[in-house]
């Protein structure tokens, strides 16, 4: 045994407890980056079809990524379209000339897109052009410069471009995913948060640990997540920039330090802390560091969301018998009972319109994700599982991720607010849980 | 140009010497050093986020826990299954902090030991099942260690020989979806 050898023996036995091994763990495999795969279970039948045509490549350019698949699969997503598969097609045209809108119109496309990719310098160049079928014009098109990396990026903004056209609503193929997965349990468990594309490509670790991690929330620009740890033994709120990696403690006062929830200007962070006693809901300067406390009662107070418009944050509190949803001004004050509905509502989020919340319901003993109209006081659920958790809107209001189980184990799953475009997505192995979808990303 | 969406730089692991880290970053340091000298690499970890990823695969999951030697030693009557003071968990009602009658023999006991060992410290875990929302049941948590805490200061042990801490549903003991485990993980445990 070489000396370096021994003294690392040393090390592990005398100076890591167990939880310290736990955390070494995390090192070792807190990077493995499954991919969560996404699988489409129901929305398609009242889709619109549309033929999205293998893009022409330059002669002897090899692409590392399919742009056409990328956006058929971006839109077959959204539970709004259904692509024809290639294999269906009778022709496969990559400019106008070369297109029979009669031909199209009998395999009873709406809509139709072609494209090109070039090579431009290191990178390329890709173009599409958006056909009405019926009217044989073309409604849109664009040309886009990316770099070799960016290639699928660029699909999905074209994707969300074609979406945009037809159905009049941004679309959200370009934003991203945080979650959190958990492999193993209690001390050999790993814990990490991870940020993915809204396809589930390209995950990214932003922090693992072999404790848990809790509540991931972004920053209204994008750039930040806020998040719950547990690795210094208690819960404390973290703050961290992800193209840094840069992070600050915000919080970490004896007792509970949960739920953080970015104030739509992003100067702000509203919070649950017990230092008091009991759990309130405190808002944090993250300039000044200021501390406000905003509610005060003996039962329990947690999960502010902010409005849209900063008028408003909802939050759930226990103060009624049961936990219900409750407003009041952002700066505290008087609160109102929100949910009527059933013996156990919480955890509610604004759509980005401001005109709806999304929150957990208890219906028959069940946990269900429901969608409540504020201006109606019409409460819809949008999920038939029994433990549906953490939901979250896309930031064009048309959808809503959660978290749920599949054959008992942890999943994340999405349902389009309107009906239809249900999906789950899971990983190979381990748990996924606690979806916050991204807002607009520039 | 449409440049991919940033890579994010190696992921933190938590614990590891960062800014605004931690009370446990020197041990993890000393930690991490012994790690890098098991992997036969040479290389000091550098203190400033972003991180390099460190190999860490000889300490794979099998082998890590069992390279630690943990020696039994006797630290107090709490660990005797002979001694009343074996019995260290609270069991709740679902989303209710209320102490339940059967129980206060089980705080008394510990609140009276508290009480003659004035050098002895305890932490209250606060534990939920997994049924309703994770931040909902770390209040939760909460609320059922502070019950404890409260009716266990009433009998006899001082404010500051008990912590609490809560886990909410995050670390359940038995991890089933059905009420028999749900009433297993609906506890507070007296941890010594």
């Amino acid at each position: 045994m070489s000396t370096a050898q021994r003294a690392a023996t040393f090390l592990v036995r005398s100076i890591l407890p167990p939880i310290l091994v736990g955390l070494l763990i995390g090192l070792g495999t807190g990077s493995a980056q499954a991919r969560l795969t996404i699988e489409v279970t129901g929305g398609v039948e009242a889709a619109q079809p549309i033929a999205i045509v293998p893009f022409g490549v330059s002669e002897g350019l090899i692409p590392k990524e399919d742009v056409a698949a990328v956006i058929a699969a971006d839109l077959a997503r959204t539970g709004k379209f259904r692509p024809m598969p290639t294999r269906d097609m009778l022709a496969m045209p990559t400019t106008q000339e070369e297109v029979d809108f009669r031909d199209w119109s009998l395999l009873g496309m709406n809509n139709l897109v072609l494209g090109q990719v070039e090579q431009e310098g290191t990178g390329y160049r890709v173009s599409f052009k958006l056909f009405d079928v019926f009217r044989s014009s073309e409604i849109a098109s664009d040309s886009l410069s990316t770099t070799a990396s960016g290639l699928r990026l660029t699909a999905h903004r074209i994707a969300d471009m074609i979406y945009e056209k037809l159905t009049g609503q941004p679309g959200v193929a370009a934003t991203r995913i945080a979650y959190i997965t958990a492999n193993g349990r209690g001390e050999g468990q790993t814990v990490a948060l991870r940020v993915s594309d809204a396809d589930g490509y390209n995950p990214q670790t932003i922090v693992s640990s072999g404790d848990p991690l809790m509540s991931p929330a972004w920053s209204p620009d994008g750039q930040r997540l806020a998040y719950v740890s547990f690795e210094n033994r208690r819960p404390a709120i973290y703050v961290q920039d992800l193209a840094s990696g840069r992070r600050d403690l915000v919080a970490s006062h004896p007792g509970i330090n949960g739920a953080p929830a970015f104030s739509p200007d992003g100067q702000r962070l509203a919070m649950t802390l017990s230092k008091d006693g009991n759990p309130n809901i405190y808002v944090l300067d993250l300039q000044t560091r200021e501390l406000k406390q905003l509610t005060d009662h003996f039962g329990i107070d947690t999960e502010p969301s902010w409005s849209p418009d900063g008028s408003t944050i909802v939050f759930t509190s226990d103060r009624g018998g049961s936990p219900q949803i409750y407003s009041m001004p952002p700066g505290g004050g008087p609160a109102t009972r929100v949910s009527f509905e059933g013996d156990y509502n919480a955890r509610a989020s604004y759509s980005p319109d401001g005109k709806s919340l999304t929150m957990v319901t208890r219906v028959n003993g069940q946990f269900r994700i429901a969608v409540h109209d504020l201006a109606r006081g019409y409460t819809r659920l949008l999920s038939n599982g029994g433990l549906d958790e953490s939901p979250s809107f896309s930031p064009n209001g048309a959808m809503v991720i959660y978290a749920t189980l599949h054959n008992g184990r942890g999943i994340l799953a999405a349902a389009g607010v309107e009906g239809g475009g249900s999906q789950r997505l899971s990983q190979d192995s381990g748990e996924v849980r606690e979806p916050a979808w991204s807002p607009m990303l520039k | 140009m449409i440049p991919s969406h940033p890579r994010f730089p190696t992921p933190l692991s938590a614990g590891r010497p960062a800014p605004a880290a931690s009370l446990a970053a020197p041990t993890v340091l000393l930690a991490l050093l012994g790690l890098l000298a098991l992997a036969g690499c040479s290389t000091a970890p550098e203190s400033e986020a972003p991180q390099p990823q460190i190999d860490a695969r000889p300490l794979s999951q099998d082998t890590a826990p069992r390279s630690v030697e943990v020696r039994p030693t006797y630290r107090g009557p709490w660990e005797d299954p002979s001694n009343p003071l074996y019995n260290r968990i609270v069991y709740f009602d679902y989303d209710s902090s209320a102490i339940k009658p059967e129980y206060i023999g089980v705080m008394r006991n510990h609140a009276a030991y508290l009480g003659a060992n004035s050098g002895t410290r305890v932490t209250l875990d606060g534990n939920t099942d997994e049924r309703g929302t994770r931040e909902y049941n770390l209040a939760l948590g909460d609320q059922r260690a502070d019950a404890v805490r409260k009716f266990m200061v009433a009998e006899g042990a001082r404010p500051d020989q008990i912590a609490t801490l809560s886990y909410g549903e995050e670390r359940p003991t038995n991890p089933g979806h059905n009420e028999s485990a749900w009433s297993q993980n609906r506890r507070v445990v007296i941890q010594y």
